[in-house]
């Protein structure tokens, strides 16, 4: 059996860059931690609240080059 | 009778939503955005109606089942050319269907397929419109120069604009881009001699096979109504 932590770990986005290709719905969906850069291509800050989780899976569901997902933040 | 009418009134329908939805997909990939449309309401308005068409299908599949006017089975909604009622135009119908769950499955499981596989079988939806659209009006009981035949044509028009700023586009190589153009070109020369010689021209519900039976009794009311 396996202790489970008293707090839920925190969320973090990763971005496949070489996948991305620029599209921007991430950063409409998710202006509070993405914003894009002078080419379009979104500059990335990966720790996501559970607040803002649900906003998170939006942007990740609607990437149209399937380059983001939302992960369990490494630990430390 | 009702039942039929609603059949023919969710079909057209569904061909002006399937018509929605791919003009949405080429804005989409064609990556148009404005102030008040961001790409986010683009791409999620084509995912949107794409369900929605969905949903009309199975209105549209289950009253026409459920109908008795119609010799239609369940089953010739998914397997195509197999009925007794105008086999080859009910038959694209299924052949749309068909193409249609194939898209909808393959964008719902796009995470686990990954792109280049749902990407394969999305070009699938190019094939889906034009077989939906000859469908309609093969099948389309009185498609003399109706509101039908003018909604059918109305779509065309929308979705050959679509489909030339698709290939307008030149992030896609010219060979492809010019054998679609071809493409295009002949269905519309196709399209353009068969609507006058076939549907529109007398008689063909019996051309486009539809049972005797039916025929017969179609012919006995009008005669009586008409009486």
């Amino acid at each position: 059996m396996t202790r489970r932590p008293t707090a839920p770990p925190g969320e973090e986005l990763v971005l496949d860059p070489i996948a991305c290709t620029g599209h921007g719905l991430c950063a409409e969906l998710l202006p509070e931690r993405i914003v894009l850069d002078d080419w379009g291509y979104p500059m990335i800050d990966p720790q996501v609240p559970a607040s803002l989780r649900e906003h998170a899976l939006r942007a990740v569901k609607a990437c149209p080059a399937l380059a983001l997902a939302l992960r369990q933040a490494r630990a430390g | 009778m009702a039942l039929w009418y609603l059949t023919r009134g969710t079909g057209a329908a569904a061909l002006v939503l399937l018509t929605l939805s791919l003009t949405l997909g080429v804005v989409n990939v064609q990556r148009y955005a404005s102030r008040l449309v961001p790409r986010f309401a683009v791409d999620g308005w084509h995912r949107t109606t794409s369900l929605l068409v969905c949903v009309l299908l199975a209105v549209h599949v289950g009253t026409t089942v459920l109908d008795g006017y119609a010799p239609i089975r369940l089953v010739d909604a998914f397997v195509p050319f197999g009925g007794t009622y105008r086999p080859v135009w009910l038959g694209l119908g299924a052949l749309a269907l068909d193409l249609l769950i194939a898209l909808i499955v393959t964008s719902l499981l796009r995470a686990r397929l990954g792109l280049r596989a749902w990407r394969a079988v999305h070009w699938l939806a190019y094939a889906c419109w034009p077989v939906a659209l000859v469908h309609g009006l093969g099948t389309g009981s009185d498609v003399r120069p109706g509101w039908l035949t003018w909604l059918s044509l109305g779509c065309t028009a929308v979705v050959i604009v679509a489909v030339g700023v698709r290939l307008a586009d030149r992030g896609t190589a010219i060979r492809v881009r010019a054998g679609a153009a071809a493409t295009v070109a002949a269905g519309v020369i196709a399209l353009a001699i068969w609507l006058p010689s076939g549907p529109l021209a007398g008689g063909w519900a019996a051309k486009a096979g539809t049972p005797p039976s039916i025929l017969g009794a179609k012919a006995a009311t009008t005669a009586r109504s008409h009486r």
